[in-house]
């Protein structure tokens, strides 16, 4: 089913798009113009299609379902989700994927602060957030679980990777990076490696569904080598305080 | 190990008393009380004892007691004994000083410093025992106005409302801070009164699905726990901005207390830290708020109130209107006195000010600014007993929370050493051989008892007043007066001094 948004304001249009996805899989919004919340909540089994720009918390609490955009998105995209599938053609603003516990979301480019911010992980659920472009500053302070990959496509000289103290107390998870990264940025309790054979796999499996959304080409994103941040530590501020 | 400061407390064993039979060392999770060598006499030491009470009061002779371990330091109106053994622990770790519960210092308790006013001649006072006395207590936004059809059916779409047999509801402690059967037992009085638990910050175990719709669900700033199912399954939703025990901190609960049934309902690996960082990062702004609300309300359909709990702090007047302003349903505000399995000392001791100041100065805002009844307002931190509630209300609270009170009901001797998650009473702690020790059954029953009391005591003092409402009562500051308080005070409490 097709919606065109226009100037709908966003309480009416998510009840038009949950009414419409009471009897049906897939809804489409056309001309969407920043309009707040929609996909929240979405349950597995749905698609939202977007073309447009939609508004800050796209797809929060997103469960299990998924939303693609053709188009930019705002900020805290994926807020606290829970799970399914989040796909943008452009790029994104701030706090994107906070506190996500399962699902993933692929940016055909890059994103702004704060992005993957305390990423955990539960039994089999497991997030993934992977950047084509670059990062903004504080990318995964505080994740404590799940992967994030920022391949650095089209980056021009002059910008780095990820910006200033990415992955500040991090205390669980992966960052997988690929090329060079700005050494200066990356916080103290951080270990760098190299990928083992069971990163590769994880790894490549990402990257080829970037491939097939994107239409990017994985030899060209292969050709450069990737290193892995982890945590050194579980339990960064376990020595911190004294009984009193 | 050179020790630099000596024991908090000394166990004093009445050797006529004693039995040697061994109850005191089985009960003792800091290991104070053991068998000599021969396996037969009872001995202690007194370097880790909390005085938690429970081998007094569990010793089948009564041959134990603690004291205050007493070795007078040259006398110091500075350099207290207290003040010297935090920096002799400071020396030997390098540790940031823990502690847990509320703020222990003398600052000036306002709720005592203020007197209820009585019915006499004027205006017949009432008799709860055989006149009704309604103290139920609706929370939520209410419309500022009502329109009706001319057949007198309501026009007006009304917020959601929630509807509470008593101004008193369970605050939020999390599981992972208290035991599993502590929340049963919650959850099980919260029903059978007619109010609400809180979940705090750890999410619902599996096992209390069933219990939702008596639970405020909290969202803090690490969102364990927090799923579309979670937030729909519940009374009201609350976002924790900060406590009053903790203002401006997050919270940290360590890997040794994530076991599988906390990691269950927090959602996170069993071992891992649970870290709560100090601000929600997708809320830097009043505006952003907003933003979580409506999101909060979106993903419930706008069926659940959405709560704001704030830390007692000192533009919290300010703050209030715009939490107000941004969509918030009930606000909570918690002051400086207010409960923590653990806190750093120098934050809970410092940081924050009186709930009493706080809550009169938020209500007045919201007054003078015409947009008090957008909003309910709940006090915590602490109420201690029914005039405490009773006041709180007469200042312009809606309903209190308690906690500490509610955990002191259950077995809880306020020994302030939450944080070691060593709890004799099993209330906060995870370690099974401990945790068994709270009958989550006889705990509700209790929980129920003591909201029942206060229940007869808050219906008793109103209609001394020749009230027979509580909602008569809310922010009637008429019926409060000051005792031994400064004009300054007076003026930020709203109430004339006593006398007057």
């Amino acid at each position: 089913m097709k919606i065109t948004a226009g100037l709908t304001p966003y309480g009416e249009l998510n009840r038009q798009v949950r009414e419409a996805l009471e009897t049906t899989d897939t809804v489409t919004l056309e001309n969407v113009n920043g309009q707040r919340y929609i996909g929240c909540g979405l349950d597995a089994g749905k698609t939202v299609t977007i073309y447009g720009t939609p508004g800050n918390d796209m797809a929060c609490y997103l469960n299990g379902g998924r939303v693609e955009v053709f188009g930019n998105g705002q900020d805290a995209v994926g807020n606290t989700m829970s799970g399914g599938e989040i796909v943008i053609h452009g790029h994104v603003g701030d706090a994107l994927g906070y506190a996500m516990r399962d699902g993933e979301i692929y940016i055909e480019q890059g994103v702004s602060c704060r992005g993957g911010i305390h990423m955990k992980e539960f039994g089999k659920m497991k997030p993934a957030v992977v950047i084509g472009g670059v990062a903004g500053a504080f990318m995964g302070e505080y994740m404590a679980g799940g992967v994030i990959v920022i391949l650095g496509l089209g980056k021009k000289p002059e910008d780095d990777l990820f910006g200033s103290h990415c992955a500040t107390g991090m205390h669980g998870g992966k960052i997988y990076l690929r090329g060079a990264y700005p050494e200066h940025h990356v916080s103290r309790n951080i270990a760098v490696s190299a990928l083992n054979e069971e990163d590769q796999k994880e790894l490549d499996g990402y990257l080829q569904k970037y491939c097939a959304y994107f239409g990017a080409d994985m030899e060209e994103i292969k050709s450069v080598p990737f290193v892995k941040f982890t945590p050194e530590s579980s339990r960064p501020y376990g020595n911190m305080y004294t009984a009193n | 190990m050179m020790r630099y400061f000596q024991p908090e407390f000394h166990i004093v064993r009445d050797p006529a008393r004693c039995i040697h039979c061994g109850c005191c060392v089985r009960q003792c999770a800091n290991e104070c009380h053991y068998f000599d060598e021969d396996g037969k006499t009872v001995l202690c030491r007194d370097e880790s004892c909390v005085s938690c009470q429970r081998c007094v009061c569990l010793c089948p002779t009564g041959a134990l007691r603690i004291e205050k371990f007493k070795s007078d330091y040259r006398e110091s109106a500075v350099w207290t004994q207290q003040v010297q053994k935090e920096i002799c622990r400071q020396a030997s770790t390098g540790g940031t000083l823990l502690s847990a519960m509320g703020n222990p210092k003398p600052y000036p308790i306002y709720w005592d410093h203020m007197l209820l006013n009585a019915s006499q001649v004027t205006n017949p006072s009432i008799d709860p025992l055989r006149e009704p006395m309604e103290i139920r207590t609706f929370l939520g936004r209410k419309p500022d106005r009502l329109s009706f059809t001319k057949d007198k059916k309501l026009l007006t779409e009304m917020p959601p409302q929630i509807k509470l047999e008593t101004p008193i509801l369970f605050s939020a402690m999390s599981f992972g801070s208290i035991s599993l059967n502590a929340h049963r037992a919650l959850s099980a009085a919260a029903k059978e009164l007619g109010t609400l638990f809180n979940t705090g910050e750890g999410g619902l175990h599996p096992d209390l699905h069933d219990m939702g719709q008596y639970a405020v669900v909290q969202v803090a700033s690490g969102r364990f726990g927090v799923h579309k199912d979670y937030l729909n399954n519940s009374a009201f939703i609350e976002i924790k901005i900060g406590q009053g025990a903790k203002p401006g901190i997050g919270g940290h609960l360590p890997g040794e207390k994530v076991n599988v049934e906390v990691s269950n309902a927090r959602m996170i690996p069993v071992g891992s830290d649970a870290i709560s960082p100090a601000p929600h990062h997708d809320i830097y702004s009043i505006e952003d708020l907003r933003q979580l609300i409506w999101s909060l309300k979106e993903v419930t359909e706008g069926k659940k109130p959405v709560c704001v709990k704030i830390a007692a702090v000192h533009n919290c007047a300010a703050i209030v209107s715009g939490v107000a302003r941004a969509g918030a349903d009930i606000i909570a505000i918690d002051g400086f006195r207010g409960g923590t399995g653990a806190a750093p000392t120098r934050i809970r001791d410092n940081v924050g000010i009186p709930i009493e100041l706080a809550l009169a100065s938020a209500d007045q805002r919201l007054r003078d600014e015409g947009i008090r009844s957008r909003v309910s307002l709940l006090a915590a931190g602490p109420t201690r007993n029914a005039a405490d509630v009773v006041k709180a209300i007469a200042l312009g609270a809606d309903a209190v929370y308690i906690a500490s009170a509610a955990l002191i009901a259950i077995g809880c001797h306020m020994c302030q050493t939450c944080n070691t998650g060593r709890c004799n009473w099993g209330i906060a702690t995870q370690r099974e051989d401990l945790t068994r020790r709270l009958n989550p059954e006889i705990a509700k029953e209790r929980l129920v008892n003591l909201v029942t009391a206060w229940n007869h005591e808050i219906k008793e003092m109103l209609g001394g007043m020749g009230i027979n409402s509580l909602d008569s009562l809310r922010g009637n500051r008429l019926m409060l007066r000051g005792i031994g308080l400064t004009e300054k005070e007076l003026s930020v409490l709203g109430i004339r001094h006593a006398g007057e």
